[in-house]
């Protein structure tokens, strides 16, 4: 059963590298996308850091700032 | 009714969701890959290679449609002037892009075997082709572009010339003679289909609309947040 999961009666190649490919493609999305996300929450956090007293309450006012900052580690 | 697109109220929910969207993606596709490689049965006439089709088909699929709804969501955003669903049509265009560039080299994968050449200038394949380089234009335009009103504009354009390709690509094997076989799964006749394949084919293509969804999630929070690092500049 194994070596027909494997070799496939010859198309074993094929098939593999066509699912090896396809998962390999999401992967590399996957982890872009993600890699992407955390620099752009990293820039974030750092800029909400660097605002004075009154700055950063003006900020966290705003419904999506409060957002971001409650799910920096949601993915 | 366009009020609950604001981004705003959107971030709440898209914010909290890929973590249940990728869980929920991880079950399906290992559902759809024990049945596409393990379960489901060889085909009479091509073998073990019709398993390529689990990813080939939903890949191919995903592709065309995501280019669809891109389309009409920079149509809708230009209209009605909701910048928001330009930022949703961006955030969606990354994976069906990528799922072009998996129908296309699952194809030729899947043609060495069955036409005995990896490549065709056969009109499905060609159309195809030509998606994937709107889908690039898109993209592209995208990052070349500073002024917002200039990329509405373009991407616009892009969108509606790439669109124009979608019918054929879907209609080609029917309106030309090609190497590639004619759709085995109709929505409104009879599918030549048999169910223990039909019913890994559906699971798989649940599983790539999930990643897609998951991507998309990802991307568009990313967006979200750059609008708001440039809002927190302007304090």
């Amino acid at each position: 059963m194994i070596d027909n999961l494997i070799f496939m009666n010859g198309y074993g190649l094929y098939v593999w590298s066509a699912f090896i490919f396809t998962f390999f493609c999401f992967t590399s999305l996957y982890l872009i996308t993600r890699k992407q996300y955390l620099r752009e929450n990293k820039k974030f956090i750092a800029k909400f850091g660097n605002l004075n007293s009154e700055r950063a309450a003006l900020a966290r006012n705003q419904n999506i700032n409060k957002e971001i900052l409650s799910n920096i580690s949601n993915i | 009714m366009f009020k609950y697109f604001e981004p705003n109220k959107v971030f709440s929910i898209t914010s909290k969701a890929p973590k249940y969207v990728l869980i929920f993606f991880i079950t399906i596709v290992s559902i759809g890959l024990i049945e596409a490689l393990i379960l489901s049965p060889e085909d009479y006439k091509q073998g073990n290679s019709v398993r390529i089709m689990y990813v080939h088909v939903p890949a191919a699929w995903i592709s065309l449609g995501i280019f669809s709804m891109i389309t009409f969501l920079s149509i809708f955003g230009y209209i009605f002037k909701i910048k928001n669903f330009f930022l949703i049509a961006k955030s969606f265009a990354p994976s069906g892009f990528v799922f072009n560039i998996i129908a296309l080299v699952t194809g030729s994968i899947w043609g060495k075997p069955t036409w005995g050449t990896w490549w065709a200038w056969d009109a499905r394949i060609t159309s195809m082709l030509i998606l994937v380089l709107f889908y690039a234009l898109y993209l592209i335009s995208w990052r070349i572009y500073e002024n917002k009103d200039q990329i509405y504009k373009i991407t616009l354009i892009i969108t509606i010339l790439g669109f124009i390709n979608v019918p054929i690509t879907k209609f080609s094997v029917d309106w030309w003679n090609t190497l590639h076989q004619p759709a085995s799964i109709n929505i409104f006749t009879k599918s030549s289909i048999h169910e223990s394949m039909l019913f890994p084919l559906v699971i798989m293509t649940a599983a790539f609309a999930l990643f897609s969804l998951l991507i998309f999630l990802m991307k568009y929070n990313t967006e979200l947040i750059k609008i708001k690092n440039k809002g927190l500049d302007r304090i």
